[in-house]
Protein backbone atom coordinates (compact mmCIF):
# COMPACT_ATOMS: atom_id res chain seq x y z
CA UNK A 1 0.00 0.00 0.00
CA UNK A 2 1.39 3.39 -0.95
CA UNK A 3 2.29 5.74 1.87
CA UNK A 4 1.31 9.34 1.26
CA UNK A 5 1.74 12.46 3.30
CA UNK A 6 -1.52 14.04 4.32
CA UNK A 7 -2.74 16.65 6.76
CA UNK A 8 -4.83 15.22 9.57
CA UNK A 9 -7.89 17.19 8.52
CA UNK A 10 -7.66 16.06 4.90
CA UNK A 11 -7.06 12.47 5.95
CA UNK A 12 -10.22 12.57 8.10
CA UNK A 13 -12.17 13.83 5.09
CA UNK A 14 -10.79 11.21 2.68
CA UNK A 15 -11.39 8.48 5.24
CA UNK A 16 -15.02 9.59 5.60
CA UNK A 17 -15.59 9.20 1.86
CA UNK A 18 -14.03 5.75 1.92
CA UNK A 19 -16.20 4.83 4.89
CA UNK A 20 -19.25 5.52 2.74
CA UNK A 21 -20.11 8.98 4.03
CA UNK A 22 -22.55 10.52 1.57
CA UNK A 23 -23.43 13.83 3.22
CA UNK A 24 -21.32 16.47 4.87
CA UNK A 25 -22.74 19.63 6.38
CA UNK A 26 -20.41 22.14 7.96
CA UNK A 27 -19.49 25.70 8.69
CA UNK A 28 -15.88 26.89 8.54
CA UNK A 29 -13.78 27.40 11.66
CA UNK A 30 -10.04 27.20 12.30
CA UNK A 31 -8.32 24.75 12.77
CA UNK A 32 -10.59 22.25 10.97
CA UNK A 33 -11.60 24.05 7.77
CA UNK A 34 -9.50 21.76 5.55
CA UNK A 35 -12.05 19.01 6.20
CA UNK A 36 -14.76 21.08 4.51
CA UNK A 37 -12.45 22.31 1.77
CA UNK A 38 -11.32 18.79 0.91
CA UNK A 39 -14.85 17.38 0.86
CA UNK A 40 -16.16 20.29 -1.23
CA UNK A 41 -13.74 19.18 -3.95
CA UNK A 42 -13.73 15.41 -3.51
CA UNK A 43 -17.47 14.81 -3.18
CA UNK A 44 -17.87 16.00 -6.79
CA UNK A 45 -15.95 12.96 -8.04
CA UNK A 46 -16.80 10.56 -5.25
CA UNK A 47 -20.52 11.27 -5.31
CA UNK A 48 -22.05 12.84 -2.25
CA UNK A 49 -23.50 16.03 -0.89
CA UNK A 50 -21.26 18.76 0.44
CA UNK A 51 -23.12 21.70 1.85
CA UNK A 52 -21.78 24.72 3.66
CA UNK A 53 -24.65 25.61 5.94
CA UNK A 54 -25.51 29.11 7.14
CA UNK A 55 -24.45 28.20 10.67
CA UNK A 56 -23.28 25.34 12.86
CA UNK A 57 -26.82 24.96 14.19
CA UNK A 58 -28.17 24.52 10.68
CA UNK A 59 -25.39 22.07 9.81
CA UNK A 60 -26.07 19.71 12.71
CA UNK A 61 -29.79 19.72 12.00
CA UNK A 62 -29.07 18.87 8.37
CA UNK A 63 -27.05 15.92 9.69
CA UNK A 64 -30.11 14.90 11.70
CA UNK A 65 -32.23 15.01 8.56
CA UNK A 66 -29.75 13.11 6.40
CA UNK A 67 -29.11 10.47 9.06
CA UNK A 68 -32.89 9.93 9.34
CA UNK A 69 -32.90 8.65 5.78
CA UNK A 70 -30.24 6.07 6.63
CA UNK A 71 -27.26 7.56 4.79
CA UNK A 72 -23.92 8.06 6.49
CA UNK A 73 -23.70 11.74 7.40
CA UNK A 74 -21.02 13.79 9.07
CA UNK A 75 -20.25 17.26 10.34
CA UNK A 76 -17.09 18.76 11.73
CA UNK A 77 -16.19 21.85 13.68
CA UNK A 78 -13.91 23.17 16.38
CA UNK A 79 -14.73 23.90 20.00
CA UNK A 80 -16.99 27.02 19.82
CA UNK A 81 -18.79 25.49 16.84
CA UNK A 82 -19.39 22.23 18.71
CA UNK A 83 -21.05 24.17 21.51
CA UNK A 84 -23.46 25.58 18.95
CA UNK A 85 -24.21 22.06 17.70
CA UNK A 86 -24.99 20.71 21.13
CA UNK A 87 -28.77 21.08 20.92
CA UNK A 88 -28.85 19.22 17.62
CA UNK A 89 -26.58 16.49 18.96
CA UNK A 90 -28.98 15.90 21.86
CA UNK A 91 -31.86 15.60 19.36
CA UNK A 92 -29.82 13.14 17.27
CA UNK A 93 -29.10 11.04 20.35
CA UNK A 94 -32.76 11.24 21.40
CA UNK A 95 -33.83 10.12 17.92
CA UNK A 96 -31.39 7.17 17.97
CA UNK A 97 -29.64 8.32 14.82
CA UNK A 98 -26.10 7.41 13.82
CA UNK A 99 -23.69 10.07 12.57
CA UNK A 100 -20.09 11.18 12.98
CA UNK A 101 -19.11 14.52 14.50
CA UNK A 102 -15.51 15.69 14.41
CA UNK A 103 -14.18 18.20 16.93
CA UNK A 104 -10.72 19.54 16.10
CA UNK A 105 -10.31 21.24 19.46
CA UNK A 106 -8.94 24.73 20.02
CA UNK A 107 -8.42 26.74 23.17
CA UNK A 108 -11.43 28.04 25.11
CA UNK A 109 -13.68 29.10 26.74
CA UNK A 110 -15.55 31.58 24.56
CA UNK A 111 -13.92 32.28 21.23
CA UNK A 112 -10.71 31.31 23.01
CA UNK A 113 -7.84 30.87 20.57
CA UNK A 114 -7.06 28.77 17.53
CA UNK A 115 -4.15 26.72 18.86
CA UNK A 116 -4.47 23.06 19.95
CA UNK A 117 -6.34 22.21 23.14
CA UNK A 118 -8.07 19.34 24.93
CA UNK A 119 -10.40 21.43 27.04
CA UNK A 120 -13.57 19.90 25.54
CA UNK A 121 -13.15 16.54 27.29
CA UNK A 122 -15.95 17.20 29.75
CA UNK A 123 -18.19 18.46 26.99
CA UNK A 124 -17.57 15.40 24.80
CA UNK A 125 -17.79 12.72 27.45
CA UNK A 126 -20.26 14.14 29.99
CA UNK A 127 -22.52 16.84 28.67
CA UNK A 128 -22.76 17.35 24.96
CA UNK A 129 -26.28 18.68 25.28
CA UNK A 130 -29.22 18.21 27.60
CA UNK A 131 -30.64 14.91 28.69
CA UNK A 132 -29.45 11.43 29.59
CA UNK A 133 -27.21 10.39 26.73
CA UNK A 134 -23.69 9.53 25.66
CA UNK A 135 -21.70 9.73 22.47
CA UNK A 136 -19.03 7.30 21.40
CA UNK A 137 -15.88 9.40 21.77
CA UNK A 138 -12.65 8.43 20.02
CA UNK A 139 -9.29 10.08 20.66
CA UNK A 140 -6.81 9.12 17.93
CA UNK A 141 -3.21 10.27 18.27
CA UNK A 142 -1.85 10.13 14.72
CA UNK A 143 -3.01 10.88 11.21
CA UNK A 144 -3.10 7.13 10.43
CA UNK A 145 -5.16 6.40 13.52
CA UNK A 146 -7.58 9.19 12.59
CA UNK A 147 -8.12 7.46 9.23
CA UNK A 148 -8.75 4.11 10.88
CA UNK A 149 -11.02 5.70 13.48
CA UNK A 150 -13.39 7.27 10.96
CA UNK A 151 -14.48 3.87 9.64
CA UNK A 152 -14.79 2.47 13.15
CA UNK A 153 -16.82 5.49 14.25
CA UNK A 154 -19.30 5.12 11.38
CA UNK A 155 -19.58 1.35 11.91
CA UNK A 156 -20.22 1.57 15.65
CA UNK A 157 -22.55 4.55 15.25
CA UNK A 158 -24.65 2.48 12.83
CA UNK A 159 -24.51 -0.64 14.96
CA UNK A 160 -25.69 1.14 18.11
CA UNK A 161 -27.74 3.89 16.42
CA UNK A 162 -25.99 6.75 18.18
CA UNK A 163 -23.73 9.68 17.34
CA UNK A 164 -19.96 9.15 17.44
CA UNK A 165 -17.43 11.88 18.00
CA UNK A 166 -13.81 12.00 16.93
CA UNK A 167 -12.10 14.27 19.43
CA UNK A 168 -9.00 15.58 17.69
CA UNK A 169 -7.13 18.84 18.22
CA UNK A 170 -5.44 21.53 16.17
CA UNK A 171 -2.11 19.75 16.23
CA UNK A 172 -3.48 16.50 14.80
CA UNK A 173 -5.62 18.37 12.30
CA UNK A 174 -2.82 20.54 10.97
CA UNK A 175 0.11 18.12 10.93
CA UNK A 176 1.10 15.93 8.00
CA UNK A 177 2.16 12.32 8.47
CA UNK A 178 2.44 9.27 6.24
CA UNK A 179 -0.87 7.56 5.82
CA UNK A 180 -2.25 4.56 3.93
CA UNK A 181 -5.91 3.94 3.21
CA UNK A 182 -7.53 0.54 3.42
CA UNK A 183 -8.94 -0.58 0.03
CA UNK A 184 -12.63 -0.70 0.91
CA UNK A 185 -13.79 0.22 4.36
CA UNK A 186 -17.52 0.82 3.95
CA UNK A 187 -19.67 -1.93 5.43
CA UNK A 188 -23.22 -1.85 4.08
CA UNK A 189 -25.61 -1.84 7.02
CA UNK A 190 -29.33 -2.60 6.93
CA UNK A 191 -31.34 0.25 8.40
CA UNK A 192 -34.94 -0.92 8.60
CA UNK A 193 -35.76 2.07 10.79
CA UNK A 194 -34.81 4.68 8.18
CA UNK A 195 -37.37 7.19 6.91
CA UNK A 196 -36.39 6.81 3.30
CA UNK A 197 -39.54 6.33 1.24
CA UNK A 198 -41.04 2.95 0.50
CA UNK A 199 -44.06 3.44 -1.77
CA UNK A 200 -46.59 2.40 0.89
CA UNK A 201 -45.14 -1.11 1.05
CA UNK A 202 -44.79 -1.06 4.84
CA UNK A 203 -45.74 0.90 7.93
CA UNK A 204 -44.04 4.28 7.86
CA UNK A 205 -41.08 4.88 10.13
CA UNK A 206 -41.06 7.83 12.50
CA UNK A 207 -37.90 9.57 13.64
CA UNK A 208 -38.65 11.47 16.81
CA UNK A 209 -37.22 12.57 20.13
CA UNK A 210 -40.44 13.82 21.76
CA UNK A 211 -42.11 11.55 24.32
CA UNK A 212 -44.73 13.30 26.42
CA UNK A 213 -45.53 10.24 28.54
CA UNK A 214 -42.89 9.98 31.27
CA UNK A 215 -43.05 6.19 31.40
CA UNK A 216 -42.58 5.90 27.64
CA UNK A 217 -39.66 8.35 27.71
CA UNK A 218 -38.14 6.52 30.66
CA UNK A 219 -38.31 3.26 28.74
CA UNK A 220 -36.69 4.77 25.66
CA UNK A 221 -33.83 6.18 27.77
CA UNK A 222 -33.41 2.90 29.63
CA UNK A 223 -33.28 0.95 26.37
CA UNK A 224 -30.57 3.29 25.19
CA UNK A 225 -28.61 2.79 28.41
CA UNK A 226 -28.76 -0.98 27.91
CA UNK A 227 -26.94 -0.43 24.65
CA UNK A 228 -24.47 1.83 26.46
CA UNK A 229 -23.76 -0.97 28.95
CA UNK A 230 -22.95 -3.33 26.09
CA UNK A 231 -20.65 -0.74 24.51
CA UNK A 232 -18.81 -0.21 27.80
CA UNK A 233 -18.26 -3.96 27.97
CA UNK A 234 -17.10 -4.45 24.38
CA UNK A 235 -15.59 -1.31 22.94
CA UNK A 236 -13.38 0.45 25.49
CA UNK A 237 -9.86 0.72 24.06
CA UNK A 238 -6.49 1.88 25.29
CA UNK A 239 -2.83 1.51 24.40
CA UNK A 240 -0.53 0.38 27.21
CA UNK A 241 3.09 1.38 26.68
CA UNK A 242 5.85 0.04 28.92
CA UNK A 243 3.40 -0.31 31.80
CA UNK A 244 4.32 -3.88 32.78
CA UNK A 245 6.95 -2.86 35.36
CA UNK A 246 6.14 0.85 35.50
CA UNK A 247 6.21 2.58 38.87
CA UNK A 248 5.07 5.91 37.51
CA UNK A 249 2.36 5.76 34.87
CA UNK A 250 1.40 8.74 32.75
CA UNK A 251 -2.14 8.86 31.37
CA UNK A 252 -2.71 11.00 28.31
CA UNK A 253 -4.75 10.88 25.11
CA UNK A 254 -4.54 12.31 21.61
CA UNK A 255 -1.67 14.63 20.72
CA UNK A 256 -0.63 14.93 24.37
CA UNK A 257 -0.03 11.17 24.47
CA UNK A 258 2.63 11.58 21.78
CA UNK A 259 4.48 14.14 23.86
CA UNK A 260 4.02 11.95 26.94
CA UNK A 261 5.44 8.92 25.10
CA UNK A 262 8.59 10.91 24.27
CA UNK A 263 8.86 11.81 27.97
CA UNK A 264 8.40 8.16 29.01
CA UNK A 265 11.17 7.14 26.61
CA UNK A 266 13.44 9.83 28.04
CA UNK A 267 12.67 8.64 31.58
CA UNK A 268 13.44 5.03 30.64
CA UNK A 269 16.81 6.13 29.22
CA UNK A 270 17.53 7.57 32.66
CA UNK A 271 16.60 4.30 34.34
CA UNK A 272 13.19 5.43 35.63
CA UNK A 273 10.45 2.83 35.35
CA UNK A 274 7.84 4.95 33.59
CA UNK A 275 4.93 3.89 31.43
CA UNK A 276 1.98 5.33 29.53
CA UNK A 277 -1.69 4.48 29.38
CA UNK A 278 -3.32 6.10 26.37
CA UNK A 279 -7.11 5.92 26.26
CA UNK A 280 -8.18 5.46 22.62
CA UNK A 281 -11.86 5.67 23.50
CA UNK A 282 -12.79 8.38 26.01
CA UNK A 283 -16.36 7.15 26.17
CA UNK A 284 -16.50 4.32 26.94
CA UNK A 285 -13.55 5.00 29.26
CA UNK A 286 -11.04 2.10 29.33
CA UNK A 287 -11.49 1.21 32.98
CA UNK A 288 -10.03 -2.31 32.79
CA UNK A 289 -6.98 -1.14 30.87
CA UNK A 290 -6.45 1.68 33.37
CA UNK A 291 -6.27 -0.86 36.21
CA UNK A 292 -4.20 -3.34 34.23
CA UNK A 293 -1.67 -0.69 33.16
CA UNK A 294 -1.25 0.84 36.60
CA UNK A 295 -1.12 -2.36 38.66
CA UNK A 296 2.56 -1.94 39.60
CA UNK A 297 2.54 1.84 39.76
CA UNK A 298 2.73 3.85 42.97
CA UNK A 299 1.69 7.08 41.22
CA UNK A 300 -0.27 8.05 38.13
CA UNK A 301 0.19 11.38 36.40
CA UNK A 302 -2.63 12.60 34.20
CA UNK A 303 -1.33 14.96 31.50
CA UNK A 304 -3.73 17.00 29.42
CA UNK A 305 -3.96 20.17 27.36
CA UNK A 306 -6.53 21.49 29.82
CA UNK A 307 -6.80 22.34 33.51
CA UNK A 308 -7.55 18.69 34.29
CA UNK A 309 -10.71 17.10 32.91
CA UNK A 310 -9.86 13.44 32.24
CA UNK A 311 -8.22 13.14 35.66
CA UNK A 312 -11.59 12.52 37.35
CA UNK A 313 -12.24 9.53 35.11
CA UNK A 314 -8.77 8.17 35.84
CA UNK A 315 -9.41 8.44 39.59
CA UNK A 316 -12.80 6.77 39.25
CA UNK A 317 -11.40 4.02 37.04
CA UNK A 318 -8.87 2.98 39.68
CA UNK A 319 -11.29 3.75 42.51
CA UNK A 320 -8.87 6.32 43.94
CA UNK A 321 -6.68 3.40 45.01
CA UNK A 322 -3.50 5.32 44.14
CA UNK A 323 -2.54 8.97 43.99
CA UNK A 324 -3.33 10.56 40.63
CA UNK A 325 -1.33 13.73 40.05
CA UNK A 326 -1.96 16.26 37.33
CA UNK A 327 0.08 18.25 34.88
CA UNK A 328 -1.47 20.36 32.15
CA UNK A 329 -0.98 23.27 29.83
CA UNK A 330 -3.97 25.08 28.45
CA UNK A 331 -5.12 27.89 26.19
CA UNK A 332 -3.32 26.49 23.15
CA UNK A 333 0.05 25.78 24.79
CA UNK A 334 1.42 22.32 23.97
CA UNK A 335 3.30 20.64 26.83
CA UNK A 336 6.98 19.91 26.22
CA UNK A 337 8.45 16.43 26.66
CA UNK A 338 10.94 17.94 29.13
CA UNK A 339 8.11 19.34 31.29
CA UNK A 340 6.45 15.93 31.50
CA UNK A 341 9.79 14.27 32.20
CA UNK A 342 10.26 16.68 35.10
CA UNK A 343 6.91 15.55 36.54
CA UNK A 344 7.83 11.88 36.13
CA UNK A 345 11.13 12.47 37.93
CA UNK A 346 9.43 14.41 40.70
CA UNK A 347 7.16 11.48 41.56
CA UNK A 348 9.60 8.69 40.71
CA UNK A 349 12.07 9.91 43.31
CA UNK A 350 10.60 8.60 46.49
CA UNK A 351 7.28 9.92 45.29
CA UNK A 352 4.41 9.26 47.68
CA UNK A 353 6.24 6.69 49.72
CA UNK B 1 18.68 8.65 14.18
CA UNK B 2 16.26 11.58 14.40
CA UNK B 3 16.49 14.92 12.66
CA UNK B 4 14.39 17.67 14.18
CA UNK B 5 14.27 20.44 11.63
CA UNK B 6 12.82 23.91 12.01
CA UNK B 7 12.30 26.16 9.00
CA UNK B 8 11.40 29.77 9.69
CA UNK B 9 10.91 33.01 7.80
CA UNK B 10 8.21 35.28 6.38
CA UNK B 11 4.98 33.94 4.96
CA UNK B 12 5.42 33.76 1.18
CA UNK B 13 9.05 32.60 1.24
CA UNK B 14 8.05 28.99 0.73
CA UNK B 15 8.78 27.83 4.27
CA UNK B 16 5.90 25.35 4.33
CA UNK B 17 6.66 24.08 0.82
CA UNK B 18 10.34 23.52 1.64
CA UNK B 19 9.25 21.66 4.78
CA UNK B 20 6.87 19.56 2.72
CA UNK B 21 9.62 18.62 0.24
CA UNK B 22 11.85 17.70 3.16
CA UNK B 23 9.13 15.53 4.70
CA UNK B 24 8.43 13.85 1.35
CA UNK B 25 12.16 13.17 0.97
CA UNK B 26 12.06 11.34 4.30
CA UNK B 27 9.00 9.45 3.10
CA UNK B 28 10.85 8.38 -0.09
CA UNK B 29 13.65 7.04 2.10
CA UNK B 30 11.09 4.94 4.04
CA UNK B 31 11.57 6.98 7.21
CA UNK B 32 9.05 8.07 9.79
CA UNK B 33 8.20 11.72 9.15
CA UNK B 34 6.01 14.50 10.45
CA UNK B 35 5.32 18.03 9.24
CA UNK B 36 3.66 20.65 11.40
CA UNK B 37 3.06 24.24 10.31
CA UNK B 38 2.64 27.18 12.61
CA UNK B 39 -0.87 28.32 11.90
CA UNK B 40 -2.28 31.65 12.84
CA UNK B 41 -3.99 34.73 11.52
CA UNK B 42 -0.84 35.92 9.69
CA UNK B 43 -0.45 35.11 6.03
CA UNK B 44 1.89 36.65 3.45
CA UNK B 45 4.47 38.86 5.12
CA UNK B 46 3.82 37.56 8.63
CA UNK B 47 6.14 35.21 10.47
CA UNK B 48 5.86 31.58 9.59
CA UNK B 49 7.58 28.41 10.69
CA UNK B 50 7.35 24.73 10.15
CA UNK B 51 8.56 21.70 12.14
CA UNK B 52 9.75 18.62 10.26
CA UNK B 53 10.88 15.42 11.96
CA UNK B 54 12.63 12.65 10.05
CA UNK B 55 13.42 9.56 12.08
CA UNK B 56 14.04 5.82 12.05
CA UNK B 57 11.64 5.51 15.01
CA UNK B 58 8.01 6.54 15.50
CA UNK B 59 7.76 10.27 16.11
CA UNK B 60 6.55 11.54 19.48
CA UNK B 61 5.85 15.22 19.59
CA UNK B 62 5.85 16.66 16.06
CA UNK B 63 6.52 20.11 17.49
CA UNK B 64 10.23 20.91 17.17
CA UNK B 65 11.34 22.96 20.17
CA UNK B 66 15.06 22.14 20.06
CA UNK B 67 16.01 21.74 16.42
CA UNK B 68 19.08 19.84 15.31
CA UNK B 69 18.80 21.82 12.07
CA UNK B 70 17.51 25.38 11.69
CA UNK B 71 16.88 27.10 8.38
CA UNK B 72 16.39 30.84 8.96
CA UNK B 73 15.11 32.99 6.12
CA UNK B 74 14.77 36.29 7.98
CA UNK B 75 16.35 38.14 10.88
CA UNK B 76 13.47 37.82 13.39
CA UNK B 77 13.42 34.05 12.89
CA UNK B 78 17.13 33.68 13.47
CA UNK B 79 16.94 35.88 16.58
CA UNK B 80 13.99 33.91 17.91
CA UNK B 81 15.33 30.39 17.36
CA UNK B 82 19.15 30.62 17.41
CA UNK B 83 19.44 29.72 21.08
CA UNK B 84 17.08 26.77 20.84
CA UNK B 85 19.33 24.87 18.40
CA UNK B 86 20.93 21.79 19.97
CA UNK B 87 24.70 21.88 20.55
CA UNK B 88 26.48 20.52 17.43
CA UNK B 89 23.41 21.47 15.43
CA UNK B 90 23.40 23.07 12.01
CA UNK B 91 22.09 26.54 11.15
CA UNK B 92 21.58 27.58 7.55
CA UNK B 93 20.94 31.27 7.02
CA UNK B 94 19.68 33.15 3.98
CA UNK B 95 22.31 35.88 4.22
CA UNK B 96 20.51 38.07 1.66
CA UNK B 97 17.67 38.45 4.14
CA UNK B 98 19.52 38.21 7.44
CA UNK B 99 21.92 40.93 8.51
CA UNK B 100 23.14 39.43 11.79
CA UNK B 101 25.68 36.69 12.53
CA UNK B 102 25.35 33.67 14.77
CA UNK B 103 27.50 34.25 17.86
CA UNK B 104 27.34 30.66 19.09
CA UNK B 105 30.43 28.53 18.54
CA UNK B 106 28.89 25.17 19.45
CA UNK B 107 26.86 24.99 16.24
CA UNK B 108 27.83 24.92 12.57
CA UNK B 109 26.50 27.93 10.70
CA UNK B 110 26.37 28.32 6.92
CA UNK B 111 25.53 31.63 5.27
CA UNK B 112 24.02 31.31 1.82
CA UNK B 113 22.85 34.43 -0.07
CA UNK B 114 19.96 32.33 -1.30
CA UNK B 115 17.53 35.08 -2.29
CA UNK B 116 20.30 36.78 -4.31
CA UNK B 117 21.36 33.48 -5.93
CA UNK B 118 17.75 32.76 -6.82
CA UNK B 119 17.26 36.08 -8.53
CA UNK B 120 20.67 35.88 -10.32
CA UNK B 121 19.65 32.54 -11.76
CA UNK B 122 16.16 33.51 -12.82
CA UNK B 123 14.54 31.44 -10.09
CA UNK B 124 12.35 33.91 -8.19
CA UNK B 125 10.99 32.29 -5.04
CA UNK B 126 13.63 29.57 -5.24
CA UNK B 127 15.66 30.67 -2.20
CA UNK B 128 13.96 28.08 0.02
CA UNK B 129 15.06 25.21 -2.23
CA UNK B 130 18.59 26.63 -2.60
CA UNK B 131 18.86 26.50 1.20
CA UNK B 132 17.62 22.90 1.15
CA UNK B 133 20.41 22.09 -1.34
CA UNK B 134 22.97 23.47 1.08
CA UNK B 135 21.36 21.49 3.90
CA UNK B 136 21.56 18.23 1.92
CA UNK B 137 25.21 18.85 1.03
CA UNK B 138 26.27 19.66 4.60
CA UNK B 139 24.25 17.06 6.47
CA UNK B 140 23.65 14.27 3.95
CA UNK B 141 20.18 13.66 5.42
CA UNK B 142 18.70 13.47 1.94
CA UNK B 143 20.44 12.48 -1.30
CA UNK B 144 20.02 14.39 -4.57
CA UNK B 145 18.30 11.31 -5.97
CA UNK B 146 15.77 11.17 -3.13
CA UNK B 147 15.09 14.87 -3.44
CA UNK B 148 14.37 14.40 -7.16
CA UNK B 149 11.84 11.69 -6.36
CA UNK B 150 10.22 13.90 -3.73
CA UNK B 151 9.91 16.79 -6.18
CA UNK B 152 8.36 14.51 -8.77
CA UNK B 153 5.86 13.32 -6.17
CA UNK B 154 4.86 16.79 -5.02
CA UNK B 155 4.89 18.73 -8.30
CA UNK B 156 2.19 17.53 -10.70
CA UNK B 157 3.39 16.18 -14.08
CA UNK B 158 1.72 18.98 -16.03
CA UNK B 159 3.86 21.49 -14.16
CA UNK B 160 7.11 19.76 -15.13
CA UNK B 161 8.86 23.11 -15.69
CA UNK B 162 8.43 23.88 -11.98
CA UNK B 163 10.04 20.58 -11.11
CA UNK B 164 12.99 21.47 -13.35
CA UNK B 165 13.37 24.84 -11.59
CA UNK B 166 13.40 23.17 -8.20
CA UNK B 167 16.05 20.70 -9.33
CA UNK B 168 18.14 23.58 -10.65
CA UNK B 169 17.73 25.47 -7.36
CA UNK B 170 18.76 22.51 -5.23
CA UNK B 171 21.89 22.09 -7.38
CA UNK B 172 22.81 25.76 -6.88
CA UNK B 173 22.53 25.24 -3.14
CA UNK B 174 24.64 22.09 -3.24
CA UNK B 175 27.33 23.77 -5.32
CA UNK B 176 27.54 26.92 -3.19
CA UNK B 177 30.65 27.14 -1.07
CA UNK B 178 30.61 29.53 1.83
Amino acid sequence: MERNLMKGNEALAEAAIRAGCKCFFGYPITPQTEISAYLAKRFKQAGGVFLQAESEIAAINMVLGAASTGVRAMTSSSSPGISLKSEGISYIAGSDLPCVIINVQRGGPGLGGIQPSQADYWQATKALGHGDFQLLVFAPNSVQEMVDTVTKAFDLADEYRMPAMILADGLLGQMMEPVTFPEISAKPVEKPWAANGHGNKREHNIINSLYLQPDVLEKSVKDRFERYAEIKEKHAEAELYMTEDAEVVVTAYGATARVAKSAVNMAREQGIKAGLIRPITLWPFPVKQMNEGSKNAHTLICVEMSMGQMIDDVKLAINCSKPVEFFGRTGGVIPKPSEILEQIKKYAKGGNQ
Amino acid sequence: MTHDILLAGFGGQGILFAGKILAYSGLMDEKEVSWLPSYGPEMRGGTCNCSVCISDDPIGSPLVLEPSILIAMNTPSLEKFVNSVKPDGVIIVDSTMVDIKVERTDVKTFYVPATQLASDNGLPGGANIILLGKLFKETGIVSAETFKKAIEKVVPAKKASLAANNLKAVQIGMDFNG
